[in-house]
């Protein structure tokens, strides 16, 4: 017989307040572990679609002649008189140490062609990198799936009156039109897409491309120190950060986590009120007992002692039953909130800190009813002596 | 040898007009091996006498000397370690815990003794043997009757050996029969040695003590001469 063996009887035998303690601060860890992992699970998807969304690094030829931009960024010297970058150089920058970041390296050779008709821009990509990058991009028709399609961009098409199927004789070639972007607003509209190979013998630049855009994998990984390390494996490009687009991904995926961290810190706060009150009521019932308890020898520290066991137990039991009852919850939800089938990770950190906080939230929760008490005068408390 | 020693004992309750007297220039000497009855009608401030030689109720004068301890002298850890080590309280209602079996309830004066939990259970089937209640060990309180749950009371009282046993009118809610069923326990443990001061109100438990006091209006009204005998007995 412990003070330990009175907390579990107690508990034990007195179900339904033990339930109600739990289940008050089950709904405070569950739903921390709800949101936590679904903002994890979230934020990861919304991660992967944004790197997949667009590149973060441009890498571009040296150059201090003519400057043409893309995309209303400036790209150097794309000029026929400008350096261009060798395409075997691109190996390289796989082999920098965050190489593991890079989620795509898309090269692209840009320059201008005369068709029947009127002299246009040519940008030859690589095909399954690019439109995987370009997610924004809406096809009429179809990408181009070989070196004898292109992709016409929305005024280009308005102008050589072309639709998908259409074809078109350049450098007395025919390439078949497979699909007009919708309009994007942006210098792609005005843009002829094909291959990288067929652009590069178009434009005889077999071996090089006009510029790379790389996009990095990640939320919070050094891109500045990936462009220095681009820098270093190419020493003979310019190699920059969009400093805007990652400063906007990191803004929007830490604005969704705060917001999720809000709304888990208030519901714990109302399980931890729920333990606060249960537990104030707990000690009034249990006047008579503290008062015997007392009466037979039991120190002011030995009631604190008791009343906060009990309290760890049902914490302890809160925090394991808690993170379960979360993951599943998200386990449920999640399906319904994204496109992509997201695969749930077990996360024992946040087992770990669930049942930790669910400690932590029962004994605070529970030290001031444990003070009340211990400091029970206990001839109040028994009323019979 | 007084075993117990109140000198002077006083005790005022603020009332909401003015102060109510619950004890008076108490003076009382009680011998080591005694079975003490404290008597009087409800109000004649018995039970603030036991709540004060309990250890549980600071009187606002005089002294208490249990042991030649003086239990006021002790900060309120120590009075705790001191009812813990030196008396054994038997309860008007049983006040039994609930939630424990009858050998966890006689085993609770030893929860915070650090000593072996094997040493523990065996005190406490000891002491239920010895009140009549070995086959109830695993019971609940609310599975036995009023008269077993006071004995197991009176086994918790006992299973620490403590020097002194408190009992507030321990037979209040029993049967006649019960009563006196409980009542011869408490001779019979008195015979062993064991002191014991009651408070009761009930008139037939008067042939059990071996001296009765009784108070009136918080001052010692009567004071029965078989004191003197006990003492000489114990002598």
């Amino acid at each position: 017989m412990k003070l330990e063996t009175i907390a579990f009887n107690n508990l034990r035998r007195r179900k339904s307040r033990m339930a109600f303690l739990v289940i008050g601060l089950l709904i405070g860890v569950a739903t921390v572990v709800t949101l936590i992992s679904l903002s994890n699970a979230l934020t990861a998807d919304a991660q992967h679609k944004m790197e997949n969304y667009g590149a973060n690094i441009v890498i571009t030829p040296h150059s201090d002649s003519l400057s043409l931009t893309y995309g209303g960024m400036p790209l150097g010297g794309v000029a026929v008189d400008s350096t261009e970058i060798r395409q075997s150089d691109l190996e390289k920058i796989t082999t920098i140490p965050n190489h593991r970041n890079i989620a795509a390296i898309a090269p692209k050779v840009l320059g201008v062609i005369t068709t029947d008709s009127a002299r246009v821009l040519l940008m030859g990509v690589d095909i399954e990198k690019e439109f995987h990058l370009k997610r924004w991009w809406t096809i009429r028709g179809n990408p181009v799936l070989n070196d004898q399609q292109l992709v016409a961009g929305h005024e280009v098409a308005k102008k050589l009156g072309l639709v998908p199927g259409s074809t078109l004789t350049i450098q007395n070639s025919k390439f078949m039109v497979s699909g007009v972007l919708e309009k994007t607003g942006s210098q792609d509209d005005q843009l002829l897409i094909g291959s990288l190979p067929a652009a590069q013998r178009l434009l005889h630049k077999e071996g090089t491309v006009s510029l790379v855009e790389v996009a990095a994998l990640c939320s919070d990984c050094p891109v500045t120190d990936m462009v220095q390390q681009i820098a270093t494996v190419l020493p003979n490009v310019d190699v920059s950060a969009i400093q805007q687009v990652v400063k906007t991904r990191m803004h929007a995926l830490s604005q969704f986590r705060t917001f999720s961290l809000a709304i888990a810190a208030i519901v714990l706060l109302i399980g931890a009120l729920v333990v606060f009150v249960t537990m104030m009521g707990a000690v009034n019932e249990r006047t008579r007992e503290i008062g015997i308890f007392r009466a037979l020898g039991f120190r002011r520290a030995h009631i604190m002692r008791l009343i906060l066991l009990e309290s760890a137990v049902v914490s302890l039991l809160a925090g394991i039953l808690g993170y379960l009852t979360g993951m599943g919850i998200t386990r449920l939800i999640l399906p319904f909130m994204t496109e992509q089938q997201l695969h749930l990770q077990w996360n024992p950190l946040l087992g770990a800190a669930a049942v930790t906080l669910a400690l932590v939230v029962g004994c605070i929760a529970s030290f001031y009813p444990a003070l009340q008490a211990s400091r029970l005068d206990p001839t109040e408390a028994l009323r019979a002596l | 040898m007084a075993f117990i020693e109140i000198d002077e004992l006083r005790k005022t309750y603020r009332g909401e007009a003015d102060c109510v007297v619950a004890l008076n220039r108490l003076d009382l000497t009680v011998a080591e091996g005694t079975f003490l009855g404290v008597m009087g009608h409800s109000g004649s401030g018995k039970s603030t006498f036991l709540s004060i030689l309990g250890g549980l109720c600071h009187p606002t004068a005089g002294q208490v000397l249990v042991d030649g301890i003086d239990l006021y002298q002790l900060s309120g850890e120590k009075l705790a370690d001191f009812r813990r080590e030196y008396l054994g309280f038997v309860f008007q209602s049983f006040n039994l815990i609930p939630y424990l079996t009858a050998c966890e309830n006689v085993m609770l004066p030893l929860a915070v003794k650090k000593m072996p939990g094997a040493e523990k259970r065996r005190a406490a089937e000891q002491v239920l043997e010895k009140v009549g209640l070995a086959a109830r060990l695993q019971h609940l309180p609310n599975q036995l009757s009023g008269g077993e749950q006071e004995r197991v009371a009176i086994a918790r009282a006992l299973v620490n050996a403590p020097p002194l046993i408190l009992a507030d009118e321990p037979t209040g809610s029993l049967d006649t029969a019960t009563s006196q069923e409980i009542m011869e326990l408490f001779k019979t443990l008195n015979q062993e040695g064991q002191t014991i001061v009651m408070v009761t109100h009930n008139s037939e438990n008067r042939p059990y003590f071996d001296r009765t006091v009784t108070l009136r209006d918080g001052e010692l009204a009567e004071d029965s001469q078989t004191s003197f005998q006990v003492i000489a007995r114990a002598g």
